[in-house]
This record gives C-alpha cells, structure tokens and sequence, in this order.
C-alpha cells in the first residue's frame, strides 16, 4: 500500500488571461499517492483542480516541475491515466454500448475484448440503454457511461474531475457507492475533485486541500474512518467540521458553499 | 365523419377530371386522351388506397383530412386545364398543349425518354458521388491539415464561387467525351460547398472530444475518422444539400449545351421542332426525377444523423 505511483514534485502553471495579465494556477504543488489510494482534491472554484488534474492526465504540461506515473514522466495523455471531464464528454454520434467501446476500439483491441463492454455497462447499471444515444439519458446516466468508457481500459490510475458535480443527492449518494465498488474490485488508483466535503470524506483514504490565488496545496488530511462508513457516525461529523474549518480558514469563504 | 368528407373531396376532383374528358367532345382532333385517361384512374386508385390505408388510424385519418382540399384543387385544376387546353382550344397553341397532348408523350416516345432519363441518371450519378468524395476529400485535407489548408484554401475559395457551368467550354475540349466533361461540370458542384463545410465541421469539433479519445489511447487517425469526421457529418450534409440544387442547375444545363443525351437535351431538341407538349413532359419528368433523389438524400441523411434526432431542432414537417 505504500508503494507510490504519482508522483507531483514542484509543479508550476501560469495561464495567461484575456488582458494579458498572469494567472497562477498552480504553485509549487507536491504530491505522492500510492498506490490503490482513494484521493480527494478539494478546494473552491478555481482552485487549480482542474489544472491539476490535466496535469496528471498529460492533457497539459507545467512551467516548471514534474510528474510521473510508476516512475515515468507524464508528457502525453495515455490510456492507462483514465479521464473524467468535469463536463459532459460523451460522443453524441454514439450509442452508449458504442461510447463505452470507443475505449477498446481507440486502442485498436476491440476484437480481442468484445465481451468486456456488456460487464462495464452492467457495472454502472446501465443495462437498457445499450442502444440510447447521450442525449436520451439522464446527467447521472451520462457520467456513468464515461466512467465506464475509462475502466474499460483497465486504467492504472483514474482522474475523475467533479462527476458528480451536476447531480441530485440521491443519485450522487448512488454513484459513489458505484465508484467504491470499482475501486473495490479493480484496486484502480482513484483521485477525485469535488466540491462537496461529505463526498470527500465518506470516499477518500486521504484529503488534498487546495486554496486559490495562487492555487496550492494547503493540508493534507488522512482519514481513518473504517468501510463502509456512516455519514451520520460521530466521527465522520467531526471530521467534517474539521475539514470546513480548515477550508474556511484557509480560504476565508463562507462555510453554506461546502455544506449539501 | 370529418374523413369521409374528406375521402369524398380528395376523389371527387379526379372523377370529375376524368368525366369532363370522356363527356366532353373535343376540338382538338387527332389527339389522344388514353394516357392521360389511365394516369387520372390512376390517381384515383392511389387515393383510394390512401384512404383506406389511412382509415383506421387516427393520426394517418389527420394527415390525409389535411391534404384533401389540395388533392381536390389538384383535381379540378387538371379538369380545368383539359377543358382549356385540349376540349376547347382557348389557351394560345402550340406554347400551352392540354394535359392529354402531354401525358400521351409518356407513351408515345417511351423508349426514347427512357434513354434520356438513362441518360441524366448516369451523368448525375457519377457526377455527384465524384463531386461528394472529392469535396469530403478536400475537406478532410484542408480541415485536419494545416500544410494542405494553406495551399487549397485560396484555391478552393478562388475558383468555388465561380458556376461550375462556367467551365463548360473548357471541359468540353479538354475532356474526350461529353459525358466525362458532363460528370466534370457536376462534380464541380460538389467541390465547393462539401469540401467548405467539411472543413468547417471539422475545424468545429469542441476540443473535449480529441481529449477524450487521447486519454482512451486515440491515435490522430482515430481523432480524424472517430471524432472529426462524425463531428462534421452534419456540416457535410448542409454542404450535400446545397451542392445537390447547384448539380440539377448544372445537370441540364450541361445537357442543353453540350451532351449527347439526357432530358435537357431532349428538352432543346424538342423546342426546336416546336413539341411544346414535349418540353413540358420532360419538365414533369424532371420534377419526378429531382424529388425522387432529394427523397433519397434526405432518407440516407436521416439515417446517418439518426443520433441527432431529438437533439436538433426538427424542422416543420407535413
Ligand atoms: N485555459 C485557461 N486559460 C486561462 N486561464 C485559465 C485556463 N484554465 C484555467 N485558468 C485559470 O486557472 C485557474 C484555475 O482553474 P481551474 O480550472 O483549475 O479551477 P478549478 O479548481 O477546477 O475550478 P472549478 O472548481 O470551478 O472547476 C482559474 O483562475 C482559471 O481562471
Ligand atoms: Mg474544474
């Protein structure tokens, strides 16, 4: 369990904005995650998660830093670093079963692994919409579906960037008992940014804080709760306050954005 | 209630249509209603077996009460136009022939017009599927290749605003036959307008999607033809519709001044005998034809963006 896989050392970002102006958006991030860890990103809107993220994704390089997965720097994005767009992302010219299979078929192993598309969409309860296009199902149903499509890559490392973000509490409630399982039976290394400090608490090993202007890590918090865990057990209470009051502090907003 | 009124309406035009021409004796001798006979029976069956398909299903009952009004000014218009035209010679001849003088071509030059027809279908056919690969070709180039884009973009904005028929005398003596030059002048149709708008549903394509297919291991020939040209599917059947008006314009055209064969040509070579009655059926042929191959764009195009259905916009259909 300790053996890492990430590894962020020092990474910087700037951005250029509309005027011309410098944005920072990362500066100087560290991070080390092991191995099978569930890891939460949280911290306000424009924070850098995103930035991040893409970083670990290969989607975008830094100025400064590195990265590297299993001791290999990331330059490129590469199918074993699985990718959950914070907005929808599925292609709409596909059916569901075909959107889950453009996984195989970019790979060109589609032939090979056919009957691994029908275990996905059944792992993501999606069975019944095989033959539904994007736009005929539901936000919920549709992050599933990309969730899916990543998996299906058997991915070491899975980036999932707000999935959750435009749900209703109950199928969010829904779809992170689905993410456990994954993580469960895949032992994929899971890094998650949310918004929403229960989501973070009731699925994370371990909770990166980030703060804004410049964006950077300010704490990292372990949570030591057993699985499967209560969200109304007092320890799970108490760490929440915990988690706001570092959140407050450290970004000096009011505490009703965190809260469901 | 309100469907047997309208059953009645939709029929009643034809009948009366086709008593008027058996009824009423004709001026015009030495010409021959039968075609023109069977055609109105004919329509008259069609209805009828319209009326029954559409009877026991409520939203088929709409659709058909709807058009009736029309199909019975259709009716009468034709009945008018017979008595006009053919019974009483009122309307100036030869420019204006009655509707037996015309539909009796169908008949009478029935093998000709089908060599004509033969004819148009092939130079569009090959005309078009040349002119629809070499516009998506062109398209792809310049849409996914920055390198190609510099060097055909000038050109292609150049020379595709000029008519394709402006090309004519040039095709005519570079080409070694009319029917080459022919396919040549509607490919050029094609050209402008689907390689336009294929580059520009590619260049379109919201950059999540070439994202997407990088994180699941797309390499850039997967991004082309997965993601980019899917992408501008839609784009490129804008493109088709246009270019397809632009190919009937030029089709004819190309027949009237320089092919051997088709309906435009049959149409100059009948005016000059002065057998308006003719240009007038292979006006209507034309019409027939034309529809007919717009239908057949418009079904492959449904079929192709069937995943767009319901996420566009529908436009007002009847
Ligand atoms: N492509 C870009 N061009 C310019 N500035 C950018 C760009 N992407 C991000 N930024 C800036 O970088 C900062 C961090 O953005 P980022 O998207 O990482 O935030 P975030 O934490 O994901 O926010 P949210 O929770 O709202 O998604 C923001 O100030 C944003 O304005
Ligand atoms: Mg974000």
């Amino acid at each position: 369990m300790s053996e890492s896989r990430i590894e962020v050392t020092g990474v910087y970002r700037t951005y250029t904005d509309v005027n011309g102006g410098e944005v920072t958006a990362l500066q100087e991030v560290s991070l080390s995650i092991n191995k099978g860890e569930f890891i939460s990103i949280i911290g306000p809107s424009g924070c850098g998660k995103t930035t991040l993220l893409r970083l670990m994704a290969g989607l975008d390089t830094p100025e400064l830093g590195t990265l590297s997965l299993d001791g290999a720097e990331i330059h490129s994005p590469s199918p074993e670093r699985g990718y959950v767009f914070q907005q929808s992302s599925l292609f709409p010219w596909l059916t569901v079963e075909r959107n889950i299979a453009a996984g195989l078929k970019a790979r060109g192993v589609f032939r090979q692994n056919k009957d691994e598309i029908q275990k996905y969409i059944d792992m993501v309860g999606l069975c019944g919409f095989e033959r539904s296009y994007p736009h005929q199902i539901s936000g919920g149903m549709a992050q599933r579906a990309a969730i899916a499509r990543s998996l299906i890559n058997h991915p070491a490392v899975l980036l999932l960037d707000e999935p959750m973000g435009a749900l209703d509490s109950f199928t969010r409630a829904d779809l992170q008992d689905k993410l456990l399982e994954l993580w469960k039976t895949d032992g994929t290394t899971m890094i998650l940014v949310t918004h929403d400090v229960d989501e973070a608490i009731y699925l994370s090993d371990r909770l990166v804080i980030m703060t804004p202007r410049p964006g950077k890590i300010s704490e990292i918090i372990t949570i030591k709760l057993g699985r499967p865990r209560n969200r109304g057990s007092q320890d799970f209470l108490s760490l929440r306050k915990q988690v706001l009051e570092t959140l407050n502090l450290a970004s000096a907003v009011p505490e009703q954005e965190y809260s469901l | 209630m309100k469907f047997i009124i309208s059953t009645v309406m939709t029929l009643s035009g034809f009948l009366l249509a086709e008593i008027v021409s058996v009824i009423v004796p004709t001026k015009s001798p030495g010409v021959d209603d039968r075609a023109y006979r069977v055609i109105l029976a004919g329509l008259f069956i069609l209805y009828l077996g319209m009326a029954a398909y559409a009877a026991f299903k409520p939203e088929r009952r709409e659709k058909f009460n709807k058009r009736a009004p029309f199909r019975l000014a259709m009716g009468l218009a034709l009945m008018v136009w017979d008595l006009l035209g053919t019974k009483f010679l009122i309307l100036p001849m030869p420019f204006f022939p009655g509707p037996s003088q015309i539909t009796w071509v169908f008949v009478d030059e029935r093998g000709l017009l089908f060599g004509h027809i033969l004819f148009s279908l092939r130079l569009y056919f090959f005309g078009f599927t040349s002119g629809v690969i070499l516009g998506v070709g062109t398209g792809v180039l310049i849409g996914w290749f920055a390198r190609a884009n510099y060097w055909i973009m000038p050109i292609l904005k150049m020379t595709g605003v000029i008519p394709a028929v402006a090309w004519m005398p040039f095709a005519l003596t570079v080409f070694p036959s009319s029917l080459i030059a022919g396919c040549f002048l509607v490919s050029m149709c094609g050209w402008f307008p689907i390689g336009f708008q294929t580059a520009r549903g590619i260049a379109n394509t919201p950059k999540v999607y070439f994202e997407v297919a990088e994180t699941i291991g797309g390499k850039e020939w997967y991004q082309l033809f997965h993601i980019a040209l899917p992408n501008a599917l839609p784009s490129i059947f804008t493109g088709v519709a246009t270019a397809n008006g632009l190919a009937f314009t030029t089709l004819v055209m190309t027949e009237m001044m320089g092919a051997r064969g088709g309906l435009g040509y049959y149409i100059n070579w009948a005016k000059a005998w002065s057998s308006y009655y003719k240009v007038y059926a292979a006006i209507i042929i034309m019409a027939v034809l034309f529809s007919l191959i717009m239908k057949l764009i418009a079904f492959i195009q449904g079929r192709a963006l069937i995943w767009q259905r319901g996420l566009v916009n529908e436009r007002v259909s009847n």
